[in-house]
């Protein structure tokens, strides 16, 4: 991937038909392909992209969407290089994998995009499945149920459906504009979208376990709680999900961070986000603060090496002490930590040294240190029952243990990625497809 | 969705693509494989008296960095038990009752050895037999294959035998390795044939190991003639297959088109000009039974587009516009045109015309990059620049408004019409 001289807010343009064509004919359609093991909802990357290289631009979308219903914000937002195209035998060959991600934008984006429907309902069942939550995990769901035959009612507590592929994808991989423009393809295509409606509280479980003849749960995680440190209700300190969301709908101006200095809390995939956006609004300095080292971030290698190519800089082993100021931010006052014994998890645990507290100049803070899971929500459902860091728990089909109720994305697996999400709503919605026709 | 289905000569197949007589019909475990994986029909690997095979058998031409553009091969016809053959064939045929099952055939040109193996095949369940007339390499030292598709004489009295003996259809394969396939197919017709399929393989030699100075396929230092197929025979076996169809006599045989087809698009252009089943080797060869998938996809995607809902309004339609040179309009002029916006400045299609056509590109370095023009009133409308342009779209071919009404070379003869102007050649060379 190249970076720009001046990173920008919009995303790399699709590719030219001639570039699609050369990358198409360059696949060597592997037989039991590594990229189709490699992509959580198994699409046939071999046999869409030779589709590509004999013309058939329809068809190859076609073989991406029956895998993946969101295939085209995939095409934009998955983290390819560990996924398909790290998976790429051409890696070994030259170092250049076929670029899998942009050839499925490449076929998808006109279907999408362009609102050309593909595909037909079967015969209607006259079942109806409640869907909670309007995210990919719900969308992609309530769009398999759809295809067949069902009536599925996706209801989603915001104003606009999407949940973080509309609001908290990073803009220059996807804007939001083209993330509702999947979803109105998908209305309609016949998916129904109640927004702006809370379930436990515009509408209660009981009565979607009352009206529907199965539920999905497909709710995401919550919000960034506070760090609980002193001087975090300052203004200055900003929640990442929220400026990342203010950036897209356009409340905050792109170019708001103009002579700032950004500090971001925390080292996941979020926290790197949340940094690239920030240089991209102009800030002359963001620095990522990491309470452990290099290694152990959870964040992907390639996007820590994107951020710092972008001039980002790191604070490693250093773990949030206090907000200065008067009023507003002036500086995050760190603490140094070292690394401990290894924990359960492997990773060395956190020991916070004897050393006096630093302070790093700070204009804004930005907390991306993890999102909370919706405890308070779950506990309406007492039968569905989760593990201990509060994931819903499932079986290989996606069922709860409550009968009837499908849980899947990041409420089950802890918060990974859109692709993964897909892949869960449409098992889930092929599990309760063949439980409703029993 | 369109309807795929055809029917050839009485045979019914759920789609166009059939398997050609070849390795990839070995077996009846390949050919069951092959039917689940959406083939419609299969042409089992040819049945004959027993042979051996050599070992080194497959040797190949790559294109820039593509592999298998062209096959070759020198193996014979099956090396398996007929006895074997024909069970299997029953068992497949009886799993797969809806599936076209036609088996090739080539024994002794003697009038019992014909009737006998025929019957044997359709004993087994064959729902028609091909004759195998095509393969030009060892078998033809015995007289058999090519050496028959080359004497239409022979292959007329040898579809004759066949005939006798056969209830079920007969195909009849002819090879590509003579001079005008129109003799052959007029005398497959008069012996009785009730469908052609071609094109079989072309003799080759694909190349030479620049070491050890051996041929390949290399077998024990020595080489020997093979038969090629794959991509780069298509245009041949379409020139072949067209031809067939044009001709009166012989274009009323229903055609099983072979030769080079990979993809949705060649089958497509194989239907076009006449076939109504299409048989694949090579790319099976490669890719697998897999890419069927593909096939089936593509071209009834295609249909739809064209608003056609079935694959027999396809067929043919091209035929009649294969014309004999003498009948084409001198009088339609296109002329190149480079879209500057799209045009990436690599100059290939400046030397293609400066050096390889008719000097109608001029080009000149602006800043760091070549612009590139069309000289109008040299440019012949020849298409090589298109056809060498990387990006596609930039250089299109546009028709030009003209003064004259079209004007053939027949009737140009006749003194009828006036010619448009010709292009001009700018560039002249004197003596000094
Ligand atoms: C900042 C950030 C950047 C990311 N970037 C990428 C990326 O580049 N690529 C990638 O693949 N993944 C990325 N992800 C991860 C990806 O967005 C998630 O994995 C994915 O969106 C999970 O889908 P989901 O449907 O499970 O949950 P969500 O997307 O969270 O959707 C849940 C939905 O449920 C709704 N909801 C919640 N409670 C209720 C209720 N009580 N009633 C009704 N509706 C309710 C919400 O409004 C929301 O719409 C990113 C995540 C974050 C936080
Ligand atoms: C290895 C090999 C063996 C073949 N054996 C036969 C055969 O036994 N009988 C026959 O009629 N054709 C035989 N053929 C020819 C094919 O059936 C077919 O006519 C030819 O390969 C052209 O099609 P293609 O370009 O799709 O490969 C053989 C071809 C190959 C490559
Ligand atoms: S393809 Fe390779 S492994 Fe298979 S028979 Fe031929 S030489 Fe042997």
């Amino acid at each position: 991937m190249t970076t720009d001289v001046v990173p920008g807010l919009t995303p790399r343009p699709a590719l030219s038909r001639s570039a699609a064509f050369a990358e198409a004919h360059r696949c060597l359609m592997c037989w039991d392909a590594p990229c189709i093991r490699a992509c959580p909802t198994a699409i046939d990357v071999p046999g869409f992209i030779k589709r590509i290289a004999f013309e058939d631009d329809l068809g190859a979308a076609r073989v991406i969407l029956e895998a993946n219903i969101l295939g085209d914000s995939c095409a934009h937002v998955c983290p390819t290089s560990v996924l398909c195209e790290g998976a790429c035998v051409l890696n070994d060959v030259d170092g250049r994998p076929i670029p899998i991600g942009r050839l499925q934008g490449y076929a998808t984006g006109p279907v999408i995009q362009g609102g050309v429907q593909l595909f037909s309902a079967a015969p209607a069942t006259g079942k109806r499945i409640a869907v909670i939550g309007g995210g990919p995990a719900g969308l992609a769901c309530a769009a398999e149920l759809t295809k067949r035959g069902h009536e599925a009612v996706v209801f989603d507590a915001a104003s606009e459906p999407g949940g973080l592929n509309t609001r908290g994808v990073a803009e220059y991989k996807q804007t939001r504009t083209a993330a509702l423009a999947e979803i109105a393809w998908l209305q309609e295509f016949g998916v129904a979208v109640r927004p702006n409606t809370v379930v436990g509280e515009d509408i209660t479980f009981d009565e979607l376990l009352g009206g529907y003849e199965a539920v999905f749960f497909g709710a995401g995680l919550g919000a960034i709680p506070v760090l609980g440190i002193p001087g975090e209700s300052l203004s200055g300190v900003e929640d990442a999900l929220r400026l990342i969301e203010a950036v897209k709908t356009g409340a905050l101006a792109p170019d708001a961070f103009i002579g700032k200095t950004i500090v971001v809390l925390g080292g996941g995939n979020t926290a790197i986000d949340a940094a690239r956006l920030a240089v991209r609004l102009g800030a002359v300095r963001t620095v990522v603060v990491y309470r452990r080292g290099p290694d152990e971030m959870p964040a992907y290698q390639h996007e820590v090496a994107e951020a710092r190519r972008e001039g980002v800089a790191f604070s490693f082993w250093s773990a949030p002490h206090s907000v200065i100021g008067d009023g507003k931010v002036e500086a995050m006052r760190c603490q140094r930590t070292a690394p401990g014994a290894s924990g359960a998890d492997g990773r060395p645990a956190v020991v916070t040294s004897d050393e006096p507290p630093y302070d790093v100049h700070a204009d804004v803070v930005v907390r991306a240190t993890g999102q909370a899971t919706r405890q308070s929500l779950l506990s309406e459902l007492p039968d569905v029952a989760t593990d201990g860091r509060g994931r819903i728990i499932v079986d290989e089909e996606q069922r709860t243990s409550q009968p009837g109720v499908w849980a899947g994305g990041d409420c089950v697996n802890g918060g990974k990625e859109v692709v993964n999400a897909v892949a869960e709503g449409m098992a889930a919605a092929r599990s309760i497809d063949e439980e409703l026709r029993r | 969705m369109a309807d795929l289905g055809v029917n050839i000569c009485g045979i019914e197949s759920p789609n166009p693509f059939w398997l050609a007589s070849a390795p990839p019909t070995n077996t009846g475990d390949q050919i069951a494989r092959a039917f689940d994986a959406g083939w419609g029909g299969a042409v089992w690997k040819t049945l004959g008296e027993p042979i051996e095979n050599t070992w080194s058998r497959y040797s190949s031409v790559d294109y820039n960095g593509n592999r298998m553009m062209g096959l070759n091969n020198i193996e014979l016809i099956t090396d398996r038990p007929l006895e074997t053959n024909l069970a299997e064939i029953e068992a497949v045929k009886s799993r797969y009752p809806k599936n076209a099952l036609i088996v090739s055939l080539m024994v002794e040109s003697n009038p019992e050895a014909w009737h006998r193996i025929v019957r044997q095949a359709e004993d087994a369940g064959a729902d028609g037999v091909e004759l195998n007339f095509g393969c030009p390499h060892g078998m033809s030292e015995r007289g058999m294959g090519s050496a028959i598709g080359q004497v239409p004489d022979y292959c007329r009295d040898i579809v004759g035998y066949a005939k006798e003996a056969a209830t079920k259809p007969v195909f009849v394969k002819l090879t590509p390795n003579v001079a005008d396939i129109v003799p052959p197919a007029r005398a497959a017709k008069q012996g009785g044939a009730d469908a052609i399929s071609l094109i079989n393989t072309i003799n080759s030699v694909t190349g030479v190991d620049l070491d050890t100075f051996a041929p390949r396929p290399t077998v024990a230092g020595k080489s020997s003639h093979g038969g090629y197929c794959g991509p780069a025979v298509k245009p041949i076996a379409l020139h072949m297959v067209s031809a067939i169809a044009r001709d009166a006599e012989a274009g009323t045989v229903p055609i099983s088109g072979i030769g080079g087809i990979a993809t949705w698009r060649d089958a497509a252009e194989f239907i076009l000009l006449g076939a109504t089943t299409v048989q694949v080797c090579t790319a099976v060869m490669h890719w697998g039974y897999r890419i069927v998938e593909g096939m089936i996809d593509g071209l009834s995607g295609y249909l739809d587009s064209k608003g056609m809902a079935s694959v027999n309004e396809l067929r043919g339609k091209s035929v009649d516009r294969l014309q004999k040179w003498e009948n084409l309009d001198l009088n339609y002029v296109i002329k190149a045109h480079v879209d500057q916006e799209a045009c990436i400045g690599c100059g290939l299609c400046y030397i293609a015309c400066n050096d390889g056509a008719h000097q109608a590109i001029g080009a000149e370095r602006e800043g760091d990059r070549t612009r590139v023009w069309i000289i109008d009133d040299a440019c012949v409308g020849c298409n090589l620049c298109s056809l060498v342009c990387p990006v596609h779209n930039c250089i299109t071919m546009q028709q030009q408004d003209t003064e004259h009404e079209s004007l053939t070379w027949v009737e140009y003869g006749e003194g009828k019409g006036t010619l448009e102007p010709r292009p001009k050649h700018g560039v002249t060379i004197t003596a000094e």
